[in-house]
This record gives C-alpha cells, structure tokens and sequence, in this order.
C-alpha cells in the first residue's frame, strides 16, 4: 500500500470537517438571558395611552413580551408578523415601549397598527434594564405563570415564529394542559 | 537502491524535516500568543490570575461610561448582568462603542479588581437600534415615518 | 412582479447548471458528442439568468422596493444611488448571489476562451462547474433567497446600509475578490477534468496556467484593495489585522501562489503532476472555507447573537461533496500519474519545490491560527483568541527565508544547477546587496537602523540578481535591445512580480518598523508635533451629507514651518441606523502618509483625536499592483494563445463529423 500517502489529504480533510461541523453548534457565549426561567421583575408604570399598570395586569396566560421603540427600524420589519398574530388572535403580544418618548410612541402605534393588548412605556429605560435588554427588537415568552420561558433577539419574523417559537409554545400550552 | 529512488528520498526527508521544523515553531508560536477570554463572572469567581494578560466580554452597563473631560481616560462597567467589572481605558473608543452593547476588551486585572484595558473592541449587530437615534434623526428634522418624504424635498 | 421573476430566473439557471454538471460529463466519457457540445451553450444561458436575476435585485434596490426582505435590510430611500446598487453585495444573500454570478461569468470565458482544448476536457471542466452552480443555487434557494418578500405588510422603509459600507471601496473590494476566489474554481475544475479522463500531463498544465495566473492576479488585487479599505475606512491605521474573515482570502493566496509556481515545473518539466493537482484543490478549498467561515457565524466573535447553523450546514455540506469528493477522487486517481523524477539536488524544480513549501506552510499556519480558537473551545470550553503575534511569528520568518530564495531560484536551471554556476553568479551580488543595505540608511536618514538594513539588503538581492539573470538570458544575442525582445511575455510576468514583491517587501517593513502615532486632546488653535511635523487644530464646522450629519476639522500640517497640507477629518453619524462613523483625512504621498482621524468633543471644545504617520505604506498596495500585472502579463504569454496543434484539429474534425451523424 505505497499509495496510501495519497489518502492523507482527504484523511486531514475529513477530520477538520467534523472540526468545523461541531464549532458550528457551539454557543458563540450568548449572553447569558439569567432570567429564562424567573418570573418577569415587578413594575408599576403605565402603558403607553397613560393608565397606571403592574405585573397584575399581564395576561394570565402564554403571551408574547416584545420590546420596541419608534426610533427602532428593525421593529418596522417584525412589525407584520405581529400584527397578524394580534388580528388571528393567536397569542396575546404585550409591548415594552424602550427607551422612548410617549408621543413618538403612539403616532408610531397610530401610523404603523398596533399589534399591543397595551404597551408597557419605559421611558427611561428602567424596566428594560430589570429585564436585560440589550436593545429592540427583542421578544419573550412569558407563561401563564408570568415566568419567561425564552428569550428572542432581534428581528421576530414569519420563519424565526415558526421555527422558535411555535414549537415553545405549543410545548407550554400542553404542560399547562 | 537506484540513484534517482535515492534522491526522491532525500527530497521527501527534506520536506518532512520542514514540515516538522514548521510545525515545532508554529506550535511554540501558538502557545505564546493565546489569550484567553473571560466573562465578568468568570472573573468574580476568581478564575483569572491577576497577573495574566487577557480579554472580557460583556455588555457595556448602561449609564456606567464615564469620560474624563480633560484627558483620553474612560472608565465604563462591564457586565454580563450577574457580576460586573469596571474597565479603565485611555484612549479613543471604537465608532460602535456605546452603553447596553457588547464589548472586548483586552489587558490585565490590576490588583483592584479594575481590568485596565490597551484595546477595545465594539461589537454589534446590524438587527440593533439604539434610542441615540431618534435624537439624531429629530436633529436632521426627520422620524423613521416621514424618511421617505425627505429624500424627496 | 419583479422580484419573483429574478427568483424565476434563478430557477430557470438551476435547471441549467444540472444539465449542465451532469449530461456532458457523463457524455464526455461515454463518448457522446452531442451532450459534451451542450456545454458551452449551457454555460452561455445559465450566465444569463444569472445575469437577469442580479439585475433585477440591483432594480429593486434602485426603486427602493422594500417588500423584499434584502433590501429593506440593507437599504433606505436616503442612501445614494451608487450605495443602493452596491448594497445588492451588502449582506449575506446578494453577496451570494454576486458570488454565484460570478462563476457563471467565468463559465462563459471558459466556454469562449477554450477554442483550443479538446471538446471531451472542455465538456468535463464546464461540467464541474455546472455542478458546484448547482450546489450554489440550491443554497440560495433553500436557505438565503435574496427575493423573498416581507409580505403582508412591507415597511415603508429600510434599515439603510452599514455605514462602514457606504464607501467607494466597498464598491469595488467584494466584486474583485470575488472574482479571485471564484477563479480558482476554474482551476479547481480544471484539475478535476484531469484527475477524471487521466490526462494529467503538460497540456493540461499549459491549459490551466492563464486561468491560475489571471484568478492569481484578481485574487491579489482583490485583497490589496481589502486592505486599502480597510485602512482608510476604519481608520486605525492598521493594513492587515490577521482577522478570521481576511484570513482565508490570504490562505487562497497563498495556495494559489504556491500552484502557479508548481504549475510551471508540471507544464515544463512534467514532474510534481500530484502535488500541482493537489495544490489546484487546496487553493479551491480555501476559497470555499472563505465563503464557509464568513457565512455561517462560525467565527464571528463572542458576540455573535444569532448565528444560523441551518446555513452553516448547508456550505459545509457543499464543501464536504466538493473538497471531499475531489480529494477522494485525488486519492484514487492520482498514484496512476507516474512523474518523471530526472533533476538533480541543485536546480530549479527544488527551488520551486522549497517555494511550494515554504508557501504551503504559511498558509497552513495561517489556518490553524484561523481555526485554532474554535477547536480549543470545543475541547475545552473556553474562549480564546489568537492575536497577530502568532502570525507574525510565523509568517515574517517564513517569508523572509522564501525572498532569500527568491533571489537565487529564477536564475538557477532546469534539471541541473552547479554550485559553482551559482556562486559565480550571485557572490558579487550578494556583497554589493550588504554594502548597500549599510550604506543607503546611512546616506538617507544619517543613521543605523536594523530593519532598513535588512530590507534593503534583501531588496537589492532580488533585484541585482534579476538584473543578473536578465544579463545571462540576453547575453548570446548581438544586443542588448534585440536580446530583450526575444525573451517570453511570462518571463517578463514573472520579473514584474518578484518586482511586487520586493515593493510590498519594502512597504511592509518599512511602515510596520517606523510609524507613529500619539492619540491626543486638542483644543481648537492649539498644535501639537509628531516626527517631523507640526499639526495645528483649527477648531470644526457642522457637515450635513445625504444621510448623515457631523462635524469636520481643519488641520494645518506644517514641516519645519514649510506648509504641507490641510486636512479635514470628520466625524458623522449616519441617521438611519444612528451609528457614529469616523472619516479619516489621509494626505497620501509615496514615501508616508498623514492621516487624522476624530474621536469625540469633550465639554470645554476640545476633541479627542488620533494622529498617524505611516511610511512607505503605499508600497504595500503598489506591489500587490505589480504583482497582479505580472500575472496577467504572464498569462497573456502568446504562447497560450498559439493554434492548436494539428493532431487536436483533427479529433476535432473527426468530432464534428461524428456529430453530424449522430445529429
């Protein structure tokens, strides 16, 4: 077997590829979400038309916790997606307005739709913080119970829906069952 | 064994020795010039010598960035929101840099627990907008809703 | 309507490029005249979808229709036009596109350009590259279609362009490299069509030498204006960062340069048959890698929030039937290559075999510092990163040894060099080389300085020895005039690059060893010194561009009170996306460049700012310039575009003849 030196490119090769389709399911570190997991942080504000609002207030059942801003273009792109879960009734979605002015806040609503059972207005940026938003658009799954079950960064779109949260959902939905 | 077996031999102990000697360099180069790559936690736990060079991640804490009015000095908090540590830099931060995204930075812990840092990096995503926008959109005398508007005028 | 044409057309080119990978390579070795004639119409159409399908993407663009998902992602109706139709390359799924495009423009040349190769070896390369089309499309489709559409709801506005991007060399730097990379396809296929018919001979390397020299030069090109942009654009001063996503383009390079050396002892001397084969691969490979690591999020940093294995998958799925399958086929195929083995220790063919080595090395340390961090955190579990002292510390020495060699290998012969020959030649050029590396620093700058000499000695070595050669070659003509014209368009191409890389050599050093650069606070009027100038701060202005606003600087450069230049560096913040992006003001010059770049205004009106001086860093693009003419002066050689020999008219003819019976 003299000719066995001319397996040892695609020897290396195999090896290295079975390197790389490992690293592709590493975690590149994601920022840990410490409260996957942990009841939403308490809160008394208002929402963003200005009636008083606390945790009480939250959907008692499986609701969709989306932070957005008017500045945010981003949220323009998931924007549909969560108008047409608002309007087929779907799931609840309760925004977090972040970081915002109140009046931007609503000519957006106004212009845009609003997707919102009501948005929760953090104007400065307090609540967001207790959460740990790193910025909008960002999305939570919170139970029943008020207890965030997963946490979605960036752009909320049809396929991220279907692939993400779908599943996550009808998981909860038959653990409540 | 004839002639030419014997110099094809030699060219090949020739590239092996290289490819060995290559090898032997690249190695020692690669264990002299890692660094390794904590998270504040990591570091509140004690899993870092104080002495070793190396890089933090987190996110930049917001409201923690304070910038010296007189000289190039920053300090900012870094956090992965169960531990911080507090970052000391001197000179200009990256265009990306900016409270609630992610940084890299790269130096030593000194013995007070600050990480003084001789390089930061900003990271971001595209998917990503800050509030700082909106004042700089007010400012152009623009909103997201009438952009379209003004590239006509 | 638009939108879903181009993905029509896209569709249409799939359909294409499967005939294509798989009718006339099965006719090829059937025998089948008329599939293997497919080839090149096939190649012609699939150009064309693909031609229809990125214009219609690039009108989208223009219209700023944001329905469709890519542009509304990576464009806003304030973004100048010029930016609108660049940012079709601006993300992900229209750089794929472009890529893709790309290949198929290379098709076309291959199926108008190989009048002179065999139809069966013209139907097998078209063929392989028909096949890795299809692999390319299939991915767009299945996993990155840049048509899809934001549907019900399209927003009345896009996200606007990464402001890093919105400048002229982000126009010109992807195409180009691009075009480097896919080019190496072309040889790749090349090599394949051999490895598959047998016919892995000095034909097959004449044929495949324009296409490696010219992939070689666009690929050169390609990353030089990386740098460039790179450079000026992020403005840290810095040419090369040794970053994961300019690695494997330097990789490519390296495999590519290695092969267009090996290719000439296989066309010449018909030896290294396996190794050259190997090497066309390898040089594929690193480009596919490129594609890979910058496209799946597998090194993007600690901060990558959501990498999309799914299309991770996908690319290393295409690179596992690609790489695996033509390595695999190498392995079988290859031992039936017998090489001739007639050269002796000292000669050229060992020479370039040291180069290869010393090449291939490079890269693949290049790589394993690329990889390492991610291999080390799937055994450990910890993070880690690699920074450019490991680099340099192997490529500096590497290269150095390899531009040593340099000198002595174009002068050196076939088959056989004597010891004597050589240092008959080259012992006065090396003493003159030392002289002139001790005096020249001495004369220039009135004092000793390590690296210059070390430059200019090895500068001088490659070039007196060139001059040498260039001596010898003409010496048996009646003039020096006459003696110059008889020698090759290639031997030309080969001087010109060893010319680019004793520039690039110089650039390198030079500005690696003496650059400055202070990061100070200035108040408006005040000045500060930095080498041998003075910068005085005039105090800035408010900008507004099309998309931005910001504020600009005045700075008056002064030299020994002798004015030298303004510069105006601004600071803008891009409104769209709020980013904040710093212009650097560059006063470009052949021996150095100034440059400012602006930080941030502090409360009492003074500004943080940085100031450069970078020495001969021109040089370095000026080299990788002279290199890719080299190149494309080598490959344009008549020699490649001679009329085909008489024996391959006439299985030609017999072809036709066959055709029109089985027609």
């Amino acid at each position: 077997m003299k000719n066995l030196r001319f397996y040892i490119p695609v020897s290396v090769f195999v090896v290295l590829a079975v390197v790389m389709w490992r690293g592709l399911y590493l975690d590149p570190k994601e920022l840990p979400s410490m409260l996957i997991d942990k009841p939403l942080p308490a809160f008394a504000l208002t929402t963003v038309e200005g009636a008083a609002i606390t945790q009480q207030d939250l959907p008692q059942q499986v609701f969709l916790l989306n932070v957005w801003g008017s500045y945010c273009l981003p949220c323009l792109i998931e924007h549909p997606t969560l108008m047409r879960l608002a309007e087929a009734g779907e799931i609840p979605v309760v925004g977090v307005n972040y970081r915002d002015k109140q009046e931007l806040a609503l000519r957006w609503l106004d212009d845009n739709g609003n997707p919102f059972a009501f948005s929760i207005l953090d104007e400065d940026g307090r609540f967001g913080i207790d959460l740990g938003v790193y910025g909008a658009p960002e999305t939570y799954l919170v139970d029943a119970e008020g207890v965030i079950r997963f946490r979605h960064v960036s752009v909320l779109d049809e396929q991220v829906w279907a692939e993400k949260f779908v599943p996550a959902i009808a998981e909860l939905r038959r653990e409540n069952n | 064994m004839r002639p030419h077996r014997k110099k094809r031999l030699a060219i090949i102990a020739f590239i092996a020795l290289s490819m060995s000697a290559a090898a032997g360099l690249t190695m020692f180069a690669l264990s002299q010039n890692i660094n390794m790559f904590y998270s504040p936690t990591q570091i509140a736990n004690g899993e870092v010598a104080n002495d070793l060079h190396f890089r933090i991640g987190g996110m930049v804490k917001a409201g923690s960035v304070e910038k010296s009015q007189d000289s190039l000095k920053v300090n900012f908090v870094t956090t992965d929101f169960v531990n911080d540590v507090p970052i000391q830099y001197e000179g200009i931060l990256p265009d990306l840099f900016r409270e609630g995204q992610g940084v890299v930075a790269e130096g030593a812990l000194s013995a007070q627990g600050i990480f003084v840092a001789t390089k930061v990096l900003a990271k971001h995503d595209e998917n990503y907008m800050s509030p700082e926008v909106k004042a700089a959109m007010e400012a152009a005398g623009a909103s997201p809703q009438n952009h379209s508007g003004l590239s006509e005028q | 309507m638009l939108p879903e044409l181009g993905q029509f057309s896209l569709i249409l080119a799939f359909c294409l490029s499967i005939i294509l990978g798989s009718l006339p390579i099965v006719g090829a070795s059937t025998n089948n005249l008329l599939w293997m004639s497919l080839a090149r119409p096939l190649a012609a159409g699939i150009f064309v979808f693909l031609a229809i399908s990125i214009l219609i993407l690039a009108y989208a663009f223009a219209t700023d229709d944001f329905s469709v998902q890519f542009v509304a992602q990576h464009s806003n109706s304030l973004l100048p036009t010029r930016y609108k139709l660049t940012a079709v390359w601006g993300g992900h799924e229209g750089s794929f596109l472009l890529w893709t495009f790309m290949l198929s423009g290379w098709m076309l040349a291959v199926a108008i350009f190989s009048k002179s190769m065999p139809l069966d070896f013209v139907a097998r390369v078209l063929g392989v590259l028909g096949i890795l089309c299809v692999g390319y499309i299939l991915f767009m489709l299945a996993t990155s279609n840049p048509f899809d559409r934001i549907v019900p709801l399209p927003p009345a506005e896009g996200a606007d362009l990464n402001s890093a991007l919105q400048d002229f060399g982000f126009i010109i730097h992807p195409p180009t490299l691009y075009m480097g990379y896919v080019g190496f396809s072309v040889v790749f296929a090349f090599a394949i069509a051999a490895l598959l018919s047998g016919r892995l001979d000095a034909a097959w390397a004449r044929w495949s030498r324009p296409w490696a020299n010219v992939a070689w030069a666009i690929l050169t090109i390609g990353i030089a204006l990386g740098s460039w942009w790179a450079y000026y654009e992020l403005g840290w001063g810095g040419w090369w960062a040794w970053d994961p996503v300019e690695n494997p383009p330097l990789i490519t390079w390296l495999f590519g340069t290695a092969l267009i050396h090996s290719l000439a002892v296989t066309e010449k001397r018909g030896v290294f048959k396996s190794w050259t084969v190997l090497l066309a691969i390898l040089a594929f490979s690193g480009s596919l890698l490129g594609t890979f690591i910058t496209r799946s999020g597998l090194l993007t940093s600690v901060h990558a929030f959501a990498s999309d294995p799914g299309r991770g998958v996908f690319i290393l799925a295409i690179l596992g039937i690609a790489v695996g399958g033509s390595l695999l086929l190498f392995a079988l195929r290859a031992p039936l290559m017998k090489s001739e083995f007639g050269f002796e220790p000292l000669s050229r063919e060992i020479f370039l075999l040291a180069n290869n080595v010393l090449l291939v090395v490079a890269a693949a340390s290049v790589f394993l510092g690329t990889l390492f961090p991610m291999v080390y955190q799937a055994l450990t579990d910890n993070l880690i990163s690699i920074g450019p002292p490991y680099f340099n510390a192997i490529f500096v020495p590497l290269m150095g040894i390899l531009v040593v060699l340099l000198g002595i290998g174009p002068i050196t012969r076939w088959k056989k060099t004597s010891l004597v020959f050589l240092t008959s030649q080259l012992s006065k050029v090396a003493m003159l080389s030392v002289v002139l590396g001790v005096v020249i620093p001495l004369v220039i700058v009135l004092r000793f300085s390590f690296a210059a000499t070390i430059t200019i000695v090895l500068a001088a070595w490659i070039l007196l020895s060139m001059l040498r050669d260039i001596k010898n070659k003409t010496a048996n003509k009646p003039d020096l005039r006459s003696g110059l014209k008889a020698l090759s368009g290639s031997y030309y191409g080969m001087q010109l690059a060893h010319i680019g890389v004793v520039v690039m050599m110089i650039g390198v050093a030079l500005t690696s060893s003496f650059s400055a650069e202070k990061s100070v606070l200035l108040a408006p009027s005040e000045s500060i010194d930095l080498g041998d100038y003075q910068f005085q701060f005039n105090g800035t202005l408010p900008v507004t561009g099309p998309n931005y606003i910001g504020d600009e600087a005045t700075f008056i450069v002064t030299k020994g009170g002798n004015p030298v230049t303004e510069l105006y560096p601004q600071r803008r913040l891009y409104l769209a996306s709020g980013t904040p992006s710093t212009e650097m003001a560059i006063d470009a010059g052949i021996l150095r460049d100034l440059f400012i770049t602006l930080g941030e205004v502090k409360e009492n009106g003074a500004w943080s700012m940085t100031i450069y001086i970078k020495p001969f860093i021109r040089w370095v693009w000026l080299g990788a310039i002279l290199m890719a003419c080299g190149g494309m002066l080598a490959a344009a050689d008549k020699r490649y575009r001679r009329l085909r020999s008489r024996s391959e008219e006439k299985a030609v003819n017999s072809g036709r003849a066959g055709l029109r019976t089985a027609i």
